[in-house]
């Protein structure tokens, strides 16, 4: 489906994520933030977003652990940045697909 | 799902009685999820859940192979069928225990999930909550400097029930 975002028209899931990574720009980015009621993004989400989007075209699955240890952020500094579902939200905001897996 | 009608699960709390690997682990699974998903979570360590908690032995909880009867050759990773019951008799020789045991920890980690002490500083840090029971603590004679420094408090039951308040808590018994 189709949905407004950032002025433009952007193709999403029935969940909100986009369909197309291409698509994305950090403009894209804020508004969506904005959505999930992060408010305005510092250079601290945008650095982690980056390297979410990074690992995910590299075909690494996700996880909060991963995260943990890659030394862009920590685990209690990452559920400080995006409060309410850390991974979920913040694969939204970066425009990439739902992360699937239990850790 | 129709999101007008249905509630979703504000907070769970989970009680681990159990002190074996296979005991405690769906547990921490269970809480670290629920962080995941935004929602709050409570850990109850009780009787032989509360190893779990103990510094001397959280890095050493075990799979049973003995009066286990859902393992079976397939499970420590044998390779042969499920259908083929792993005999207690061979559970009972020294060793197995310990073979089983490190055979699940290896594929837990191909999977990423973390070794005991790193997955309660993780459900620390994301917020979650982890109680010792003061009963267990008394039954066993550990001391508060027995246990990890992410146990956030030790409770009696009452106090574990009256931070159960509030709407959608879920109480698991794991």
């Amino acid at each position: 489906m189709k949905k407004q975002l950032a002025g433009r028209e952007i193709e999403v899931n029935e969940e909100g994520y986009l369909l197309d990574p291409n698509q994305w720009d950090e403009s894209i980015a804020q508004a969506l933030a904005q959505e999930e009621s992060i408010g305005a993004l510092t250079d601290s989400h945008m650095k982690l977003i980056r390297y979410l989007r990074e690992q995910q075209s590299k075909g690494v699955a996700l996880t909060i652990r991963g995260i943990g240890k890659s030394g862009v952020t920590t685990i209690k500094e990452f559920y400080d940045l995006f409060p309410g579902g850390p991974l979920k939200k913040a694969s939204k905001i970066a425009g990439i697909p739902k992360p699937v897996g239990c850790i | 799902m129709n999101s007008e009608v249905s509630k979703p699960v504000k907070k769970v709390m989970i009680v681990v009685s159990r002190g074996s690997l296979d005991g405690v682990y769906p547990g921490l699974i269970l809480a670290n999820g629920a962080r995941m998903e935004g929602i709050e979570a409570s850990m109850f360590f009780t009787f032989f859940g509360l190893n779990t908690l103990v510094k001397k032995t959280m890095h050493s909880l075990k799979v049973s192979t003995v009066g286990n009867s859902a393992l079976n050759m397939a499970m420590p990773m044998l390779g042969l069928p499920m259908t083929v019951p792993f005999p207690t008799w061979m559970g009972a020789i020294p060793g197995v225990s310990w073979l089983a045991t490190s055979l699940m920890k290896r594929k837990m980690e191909k999977l990423n999930i973390p070794p005991v002490g790193e997955f309660l500083e993780m459900i620390s840090d994301s917020g979650g909550k982890l109680y010792a029971c003061k009963l267990a603590m008394d039954m066993f004679d550990i001391k508060r400097e027995d246990l990890c420094d992410q146990v956030d408090d030790i409770l009696t039951v009452g106090q574990f029930y009256a931070m159960a308040a509030g709407e959608q808590t879920q109480l698991l018994f794991t």
